[in-house]
């Protein structure tokens, strides 16, 4: 099915990653079955309001409804909450906890959330992320306590609010948070992963479309400055990507010299 | 045949004379308790509701000053008229508190609980009357000292409602009253809870077996069980929490933590995870504990005015045991972005659709008891009818989010906001205005004004969906919640005039409770007196007891015939067949 039919009547976001159409679907069906039950009970509750109210000669039954339509209508609602459950939620779940791409194939980033900005740690040309630690962290300059004495470290690219990701390209992101609980969340590519301190969280995407830049928020209540904990992700073709990434290696060299 | 409804004269209560603090303030009265609980919840709601009035404001026109409300606030709240962004935080957290554990909990368990369970199971008090009392000066303290909150340094707690660690951990001073005030609140309900079981249990009157029992005080009966059973968890939850922050502890602070460049010192081997497994170990749960007394309420007005029985009484009364038995096991439905695998998220969505069954059944026979009926549109009753499609919006909209792969888009945006608020908005407060309405004239002797009462009925209903509506749309077009500035981003930005709108629906809306407030206090002395003790034609055992009901509330113990609801039996002179009439 083309994505761009079946959920223009819902007002989401665009949607540019692979997995992305699944959830929609699924919130789309939820929806035709909450929009299909809403208006059979209105229609049937309006209909009482008018034709049973009090009136001059008209007198209330002891017993008058056997259910049988009710009872009849309860089973398909939960048969059509199991299908929806079973056959769409479980699986779309499942497959995308699951079936992980493997990291030799994927970019590698980190994300660390903190109050209130997105940290990104990409490993550099050697695909290898330096060692970190939290009592080297500091506010001049090493915001991620990097130990520089790591050779891995050297070429490791950190940026602040910047995400750069090629296009089909599967991306693995490590999400953790430096102090509160942030929520990693880019709408556009139905990404949203609560950035729990203390844990380390991988999360996958592939963007399919929507070349250029898009917002990344915070979804999690972290303190003041929540509303303003925003990035944005570069949607990159794979020249645009390759030349962002040799450019921010390149001035990493300039600055070690 | 029937006896005539009796007309008891107001009796004298043949205690020993009270002086004024025992009979008013110091009461061990259930019904002069419940009066104060329900005084007290009142003006609650009435606050956390004017916190919210000016957080709209701030939604609506971020950044924009209003300089006298900056001169009574002050520099520390709303420097220049221009709100803080703190500010902002402890608006929303404190309204959420304010509303739930302050406004609703006690106006539908404290209130209602209190001053009809009784009553209705023919009573002449609760089991315990000392420690009813006690509840509710306990909740009392509790809401002085989160009051008191508002004016430490640094202001009332702003880590939302959830309290989330460790945001809450290394939050300012007050939060730490906030955990004090928890602790007050939870110890209040759980001493009430305690005391609603026995008294169902052990005092219904001669004749009234369970199954006799009004839906109402079924209703009662499962929430103090959830009461009893939920609050605990936080209470122990609260104090670890009070530790991390006094004693040094790091029951929810992990290894490693730095907080703007400094390691925080206490920081090491806990779980932030753990404080929200227990907070939402109790928060399921009392989400019920704010819907269930509600239906019970629209159960009897709705039987009451439909002038028929209800339809499935039985199976409306297992629906609520089953709620109360599976609500807690669905709790980690709010936690499905912290990183849930597979196994525990098939667990919890699948609960989660199992537990939206006995909800619908409960609506579907509520909407059938209107088959056949002879509906009389009362005031209590219209606000009755109207929770049925407002509840019915509010449980639909927990579909999308109960559903993990489908939460991934919903979760923490205006959707979720839209949901829980059709579920306590539209829907428990309009079943609490329907119980106003309808025992009014119980408590007083007089009925309220039923002009005044269409015209708040109406208004209020136009301006929630104002306010609820399109912030289902809002969550859908992916807005986040909490947000002081919700023009901070682009896609925030084109979504503005919902905004807008929605702030002047709220506005609206406050200005609809306007002749609610006038009807109260003015039919308090005005109101068209009462003729009769049943001025509804009801069944249950209440409307048995005299007007107002005197200490130990009936001249002589009731005793119970029949099923609560006989409206309309075949063969009878009357419409209605109560409970404490006995028939040839
Ligand atoms: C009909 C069945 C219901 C289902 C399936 C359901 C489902 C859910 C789910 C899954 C969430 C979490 C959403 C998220 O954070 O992404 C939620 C939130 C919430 N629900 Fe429901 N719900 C139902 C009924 C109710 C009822 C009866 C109430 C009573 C007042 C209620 C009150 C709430 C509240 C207060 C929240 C938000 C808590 C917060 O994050 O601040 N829900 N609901
Ligand atoms: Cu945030
Ligand atoms: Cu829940």
């Amino acid at each position: 099915m083309n994505p761009g039919t079946w959920r223009d009547w819902l007002p989401y976001p665009p949607n540019l990653s692979e997995h992305g159409p699944g959830v929609d679907q699924l919130n789309t069906y939820v929806h035709y079955l909450m929009f299909v039950m809403f208006i059979a009970w209105a229609i049937y509750f309006v209909y009482c309001l008018i034709h049973f109210r009090k009136r001059e000669g008209h007198k209330a039954v002891y017993n008058p409804a056997k259910g049988k339509l009710a009872k009849v209508s309860e089973v398909g609602v939960i048969l059509a909450e199991a299908i929806l459950l079973i056959a769409l939620s479980m699986p779309a779940w499942a497959a995308y906890k699951k079936n992980f791409p493997s990291r030799e194939e994927a970019l590698n980033v980190r994300v660390i959330g903190e109050q209130f900005a997105w940290n990104f740690h990409y490993p550099g040309n050697d695909g290898v992320f330096g060692r970190t630690d939290p009592k080297l962290m500091n506010n001049t300059g090493n915001s991620l306590g990097i130990d520089m004495s790591d050779p891995h470290a050297k070429d490791d690219i950190i940026t602040l609010n910047e995400f750069h990701v090629p296009l089909n390209k599967p991306v693995i992101v490590d999400i953790s948070s430096k102090d509160v609980i942030h929520s990693f969340t880019i709408n556009v590519l139905r990404v949203k992963q609560d950035a729990v301190p203390g844990m380390v969280i991988p999360i996958h995407f592939k963007a399919v479309s929507g070349v250029g830049a898009h917002e990344i928020t915070c979804a999690q209540l972290c303190g003041l400055g929540h509303y303003r904990m925003q990035g944005f992700v570069y949607i990159d073709t794979s020249e645009q990507y390759a030349q962002w990434h040799a450019q921010k290696e390149s001035e990493l060299q300039g600055a070690s010299q | 045949m029937s006896e005539v409804v009796n007309h008891h004269p107001v009796h004298e209560a043949h205690h020993e004379e009270l002086g004024f603090l025992r009979k008013y303030v110091f009461s061990t009265d259930h019904k002069v308790i419940g009066i104060q609980y329900g005084l007290t919840a009142l003006v609650f709601l009435l606050f956390g509701f004017s916190l919210i009035m000016l957080l709209r404001w701030q939604l609506a026109y971020p950044g924009k000053p209003v300089i006298w409300l900056g001169k009574i606030l002050g520099e520390n709240f709303m420097p220049g008229g221009i709100m803080l962004p703190e500010f902002y935080n402890m608006l929303g957290a404190m309204h959420g508190t304010i509303m739930v554990f302050l406004g609703i909990v006690p106006l539908a368990v404290g209130a209602f609980g209190n001053y009809v369970m009784p009553l209705q199971i023919g009573a002449p008090d609760m089991a315990f009357p000392k420690i009813n009392a006690a509840s509710y000066w306990f909740y009392f303290v509790g809401g002085v000292v989160m009051l008191y909150s508002f004016f430490v340094p640094g202001g009332p707690a702003q880590g939302g409602w959830t309290s989330y660690t460790p945001l809450a951990d290394i939050a300012p001073v007050g939060q730490t009253w906030w955990l004090v005030g928890m602790v007050f609140l939870i110890t209040s309900s759980l001493l009430g809870s305690i005391n609603f079981i026995v008294t169902i249990v052990q005092m219904r009157t001669k004749g009234l077996s369970f199954w006799r029992l009004p839906v109402f005080v079924w209703a009662q009966f499962v929430t103090a069980f959830l009461l009893l059973l939920a609050f605990p968890p936080l209470e122990a939850a609260a104090v670890l929490q009070l530790m991390d922050r006094l004693a040094g502890t790091s029951f929810f602070l992990p290894s490693g933590l730095v907080v703007s460049g400094q390691m925080i010192p206490n920081t090491g081997g806990g779980s932030p995870l753990l404080w929200q497994h227990l907070f939402w170990f109790l928060a399921h749960p009392e989400v019920y504990v704010l819907i269930l007394p509600g239906m019970g309420i629209v159960a009897e007005v709705i039987a009451n005015n439909t002038r028929k029985p209800l339809w499935g009484y039985k199976t409306i009364v297992f629906s609520i045991l089953f709620i109360g038995g599976m609500s807690f096991t669905v709790w980690a439905h709010h936690m499905f972005m912290t990183g849930m695998g597979t196994t525990m998220s098939t667990f919890f969505q699948t609960t989660t659709m199992i537990i939206s069954i006995p909800s619908v059944i409960i609506l579907t026979s509520l909407l059938l008891s209107l088959w056949g009926a002879s509906i009389r549109f009362t005031t209590p009753m219209l606000f009755a009818i109207a929770f049925l499609p407002m509840f019915a919006i509010g449980g639909l909209t927990g579909l999308p989010l109960g559903l993990t792969t489908s939460d991934i888009h919903l979760h923490d945006t205006w959707y979720v906001i839209g949901h829980f608020h059709y579920v306590v908005a539209p829907g428990t407060i309009f079943a609490l205005f329907a119980g106003i309405y309808y025992w009014y004239p119980k408590v007083t002797g007089r009925m309220l004004n039923s002009v005044l009462g269409k015209i708040h009925f109406w208004l209020s209903l136009v301006f929630m969906n104002g306010v609820f509506l399109p912030m289902l749309i809002q969550g859908m077009a992916g807005m986040n919640r909490r947000y002081y500035d919700p023009t901070a981003t682009p896609w925030g930005k084109a979504m503005q005039p919902f905004m807008e709108f929605i702030s002047w629906s709220a506005w609206l809306l406050a200005i609809s409770q306007i002749p609610f407030v006038i009807n109260f206090f003015w039919s308090m002395w005005k109101g068209r007196k009462v003729t009769s003790d049943n001025p509804w034609d009801a069944t249950t055992l209440e409307w048995s007891a005299p007007t107002p009901p005197p200490h130990g509330n009936f001249p002589t113990p009731p005793e119970v015939y029949r099923e609560p609801y006989e409206y309309s039996v075949p063969g009878k002179e009357k419409d209605f067949s109560p409970q404490f009439i006995k028939e040839a």
